[in-house]
């Protein structure tokens, strides 16, 4: 791989992680569409930035599957989503509970 | 006592008045720290050790050194606890229908040191010492990943122990329980330093831990030997795998938790108050996905012991290898799904409790295929009952009635029943003390040959066994008809006549666990005393299966003049096999190791003064002890010279002599293994 | 997941020096790991933080909320900074790749500690601004909660911006060798993460919170 390649990577990440930024806080005044729309639209887009940086500044990708980060970050991943998604479970019904 | 407003910029909240004149138990306690430490001092400096402990021991960072030194802070804290144990149980004993001798502030301290101590200071430095010594061996490394990160772990370890230690002379320390939960430990409810104690020494036991996580999870996975697959490991060194991974994931919940009540406390935020939006239940969640996780952290080592033990001492290979490691890695996963059957009586919903009391049971599929293993292991092999087996035994016996208690309490409703009475305490004890404390012993029973180079008494051992053993049923099985009867833990006082005879033997029980405590202190003397008549410098005196009785008693600092290829699973075994388990090599090559530092203890130190300057609100020192930390970081960032090299003629010295050793040995059986005549070279028999 | 048996190409998140110096590139293997698996736990640590953040979103105790209290636009300015920033270590992460070049290096590194240094510049504005209007930590469990998330970003970044100054001077002093290229690797790796983070904190604490 050389620079001119490389350099294309960082170039193609930020235009993309600009892009997405934009689309975020612009939803976030266009009040034309529903809040749920772009309530999910808004997080579709962290998502989605989330996967660039990923690629684009920290050079992981899929192609190259049986490295132990991607496991990590994966295995991370799921950690995270059973530790959170628990936590909002419990206290939200909780919350619920009380009202 | 003085009011809470009082401030001084230089003592910050501290004053004499923090000595506890007042109560006998708590001055007595106070004294014997002191004298302790006192009398510690002046013996290094009357036998002239100070500079052979900093420039062999402090500064090192050989995981062989570091792992010794953890097992060594595990035993003293060990012994702390086991007498607040027995005070508690006799206050207890003696509290029916009477005050007893205790004041209430001060048993609630007890029971809250007690079990600080007993989980963040003894068997996660005891688990943390075994892996650290066994693994590099077992994976044939020569070290960690990071030796002077492995050195910061042990000391921020020590530094959180020091303040617990400090809370007995500058007292008090908190009174909510190892769990502290809030709104009884905000600073509305609990505006002494009590509760400072407790989270800023559990705070550094945390981060220690996440470090020491980090570092063996690069070990195990980039260090392994040239040919060491993953399916070749150890069970021991799949356990610590798992619990690495397991540390790194679940000490985070309790950093979070701890930082928010600091905040709560120290700035009047509002995370765990009960006005201003603050929601203690957050607390709550916050503190089981961590403690949860926490629960096979400290099992599960002991598990990767009893799976060596097991193996070795019946002569046969593991039954079920890939069995036992699925089923630790379900563990490993499973115990982060759990946490909520420790608030089930919160007042969420019933279908969560249903999910989370499911996923409670489903641990005990994996728990069994592991039992049945380690019974199958056993069947039919040549079984010695060394004392290590004997521990192991008894484990598995204990530890299946406390797991059948623990499906009872998975159970919500039958949880809402018991919730909060001492049957809760007979449970954790119960899979806690078998499945961990006894894993641990086991383990130090062990290994002790191999980090020192002779064994342990085998008869104090027995007698060390029988009353732990002896000791932990009468203590705690008669705290499951406590808790039926409706006894809740944690009762300064009781009223109910009828608790007094199962008070009473459970307190001969926790005698009697005492005497095991002190059977182990005399058979260490012994055993040093004696060592010359049970020296196996030859380095393999179970006749043992894995790489790490490949080297000598004690190994040498680089653990392997040359770095073993592997093949198979056992390779030791698989060595002996093929008749050439001790090659001579011809040549050697130099070897890089990391040179001592001064980094760990200096750290060490200034985060023991960091905290104990927060808990006391002593400004400066808390300012001075964060600047040392991260100017000592920078400067050592600076330094260059931190490897040396072992030359050829050192390494090659130091193997000459092993061999001459292992030449002069006779090869002794299994039979014989706890006689002189072991001295560490086992006799081949398939 | 071995890697002992077959000599793969090693590789690991950020910046990979296998063409360039393949010396470093092994040495890196296990301290790039390392650091990877300790941003692992911090994500875990910023997760809870998050969780925790959105179990007190309406906590606010007769106090202001987000809708009240956020603003778009320092938001945006300081998104666009911290990712321009991003940008700038990659450039630098090249620049040590590619080139080998000191000064060209510490120009990069410069430009990056100054967009850091002014990230948290509009940092400290924002929450003067919050504490003028009366909305500081101990009025509810919402704000509480926000600030702690957003402070624990900020110290992150900050030592992110103290690591890069001891960099410079480490590049003075000892060049690019090999120890200064594998730090310059992680912090990279640092960098990187500490903007995915802030992503979410724009996304779910400003841009959520002004919906």
């Amino acid at each position: 791989m050389n620079l001119g390649r490389e350099l294309r990577k960082y170039v193609i990440g930020m235009v993309m992680a600009l892009t997405l930024t934009g689309i975020a806080f612009a939803l976030t005044i266009w009040n034309y569409w529903p809040v749920r729309t772009r309530f999910i639209i808004i997080i579709a887009c962290a998502i989605l930035q989330l996967l660039v940086h990923f690629r684009y500044f920290l050079h992981i990708d899929l192609e190259k599957s049986h490295r132990d980060d991607l496991q990590l970050i994966l295995f991370s991943a799921f950690i995270i989503a059973l530790m959170v998604g628990g936590m909002l479970w419990v206290i939200f019904n909780l919350n619920m509970r009380m009202m | 006592m003085i009011s809470n407003s009082y401030w001084n910029p230089w003592f910050g909240k501290l004053t004499l008045n923090a000595i506890p004149t007042d109560s006998l138990v708590a001055m007595g306690a106070a004294s014997i720290a002191v004298l302790g430490a006192v009398g510690t001092i002046v013996l290094i400096t009357v036998f002239g050790k100070w500079r052979y402990l900093w420039s062999e021991w402090a500064t090192s960072v050989d995981h062989k050194r570091i792992g010794i030194m953890y097992v060594v802070l595990s035993l003293v804290m060990l012994s702390r606890a086991v007498i607040e144990a027995i005070v508690i149980r006799l206050q207890q004993a003696v509290s029916v229908n009477h005050s007893g001798f205790l004041a209430p502030e001060h048993f609630g301290q007890l029971f809250t040191t007690h079990g600080t101590i007993m989980i963040f200071f003894m068997i996660m430095p005891f688990l943390t010492g075994l892996i650290n010594y066994v693994v590099p061996l077992q994976i044939g490394a020569r070290d960690v990943a990071f030796p002077v990160l492995n050195s910061i772990s042990l000391f921020l370890t020590a530094a959180g122990a020091f303040l617990i230690m400090a809370s007995l002379v500058l007292a008090p320390f908190s009174t909510g329980g190892w769990t502290g939960y809030p709104p009884f430990t905000g600073i509305e409810f609990n505006p002494g330093v009590g509760v400072n104690y407790w989270i800023w020494s559990v705070s550094l036991a945390s981060i220690g831990s996440t470090l020491t996580g980090i570092n063996l999870i690069v070990t195990i996975y980039k260090k392994r030997a040239p040919g060491m697959r993953l399916m070749f490991m150890p069970l021991f060194t799949w356990t610590s795998l798992c619990v690495a991974i397991m540390m790194i994931f679940a000490m985070p919940p309790l950093t979070v938790a701890t930082a928010l009540l600091a905040l709560d406390r120290y700035l009047g935020m509002h995370f765990f108050t009960s006005g201003a939006g603050g929601n203690m239940m957050n607390y709550i969640n916050l503190f089981w996905e961590f403690g949860h996780p926490e629960v096979y952290i400290i099992v599960l080592p002991a598990f990767g012991v009893f799976s060596e033990v097991f193996a070795t001492f019946s002569a046969k290979a593991l039954y079920g290898y890939t069995s036992l490691i699925v089923a630790t890695m379900a563990i490993a996963v499973l115990s982060f799904t759990v946490w909520v059957h420790h608030f089930f009586t919160m007042g969420q919903s019933a279908n969560i409790n249903a999910a989370f009391g499911i996923a409670t049971m489903l641990i005990g599929i994996p728990t069994g295929v592991k039992i049945y293993d380690w019974m199958l292991t056993m069947y039919r092999g040549r079984v010695r009952f060394t004392s290590p087996l004997l521990w192991a035994i008894a484990f598995l016996v204990t530890f299946v009635i406390g797991g059948l208690t623990g499906i009872l309490l998975s159970v919500p409703p039958i949880d809402f029943m018991v919730h909060n009475t001492t049957f809760l305490i007979a449970h954790f004890h119960n899979v806690i003390i078998p499945g961990s404390l006894f894993g641990m012993i086991a383990g130090y029973q062990y290994w002790f040959p191999k980090a020192f180079g002779y064994r342990l008494d085998e008869r104090w051992g027995r007698i060390a066994f029988v009353c732990w053993t002896a000791g932990f049923y009468l203590a705690f099985m008669p705290l499951y008809v406590l808790g039926l009867k409706g006894m809740p833990r944690r009762s300064v006082e009781t009223f109910q006549s009828s608790f007094e005879p199962w008070l009473l033997v459970a307190a001969v029980g926790s005698l009697l666990i005492a005497g095991g405590l002190i059977s182990l202190g005399i058979q260490l003397y012994v055993s040093i005393r004696q060592r010359d008549r049970a020296r196996v410098a030859a380095g393999d005196p179970w006749d043992g299966r894995n790489l790490e009785w490949s080297t000598s008693a004690p190994p040498p600092e680089y653990n392997f003049a040359v770095l073993p290829h592997i093949e198979g699973r056992y390779p030791f075994y698989q060595m002996k096999k093929l008749g050439h388990a001790y090659p001579q090599q011809k040549t050697y090559q130099p070897i890089k190791m990391p040179k001592n530092s001064g980094l760990g203890p200096t750290i060490g130190v200034a985060s023991a003064a960091l905290c104990f300057g927060l808990v006391w609100y002593i400004w400066w020192l808390a300012i001075v002890g964060t600047a040392v930390i991260i100017a000592a970081i920078i400067v050592r960032s600076f330094n260059r010279n931190t490897m040396r090299v072992i030359s050829v003629e050192d390494i090659e010295h130091t193997e000459a002599r092993w061999h001459a050793i292992l030449a002069a040995a006779v090869p002794v059986s299994r039979d014989q293994e706890n006689v002189p005549a072991n001295v560490g070279l086992a006799e081949f028999m398939s | 997941m071995t890697n002992s048996t077959t000599p793969l190409p090693r590789l690991y998140p950020g910046m990979n020096l296998g063409e360039t110096d393949p010396d470093t590139h092994e040495a890196a293997e296990e301290l790039v790991f390392g650091f990877w698996v300790f941003l692992m736990s911090d994500a875990v640590l910023f997760a809870l933080l998050f969780a925790v953040y959105e179990t007190m979103v309406n906590s606010t105790a007769g106090g202001p909320g987000a809708a009240q209290l956020f603003h778009l636009k320092p938001t945006l300015i300081e998104t666009l900074v911290l990712l321009a920033s991003s940008f700038t270590f990659g450039m630098a992460s090249l620049i040590m790749k590619f080139k080998q070049h000191v000064v060209l290096l510490q120009i990069a590194l410069i430009g990056t500690l100054i967009l850091g240094v002014s990230f948290l510049g509009f940092e400290i504005s924002d929450f003067a601004k919050l504490t003028r209007q009366g909305a500081v930590p101990q009025l509810s469990g919402f704000l509480s909660s926000f600030y702690v998330l957003v402070s624990t970003h900020f110290l992150h970044v900050l030592s992110g911006c103290i690591w890069i100054l001891v960099m410079l001077i480490q590049l003075s002093v000892f060049g690019l060798d090999e120890t200064v290229k594998t730090r310059l690797l992680r912090l990279g790796i640092f960098w990187h993460f500490l903007d995915i983070v802030w992503i979410f904190i724009f996304t779910f604490v400003y841009l959520l919170g002004l919906l």
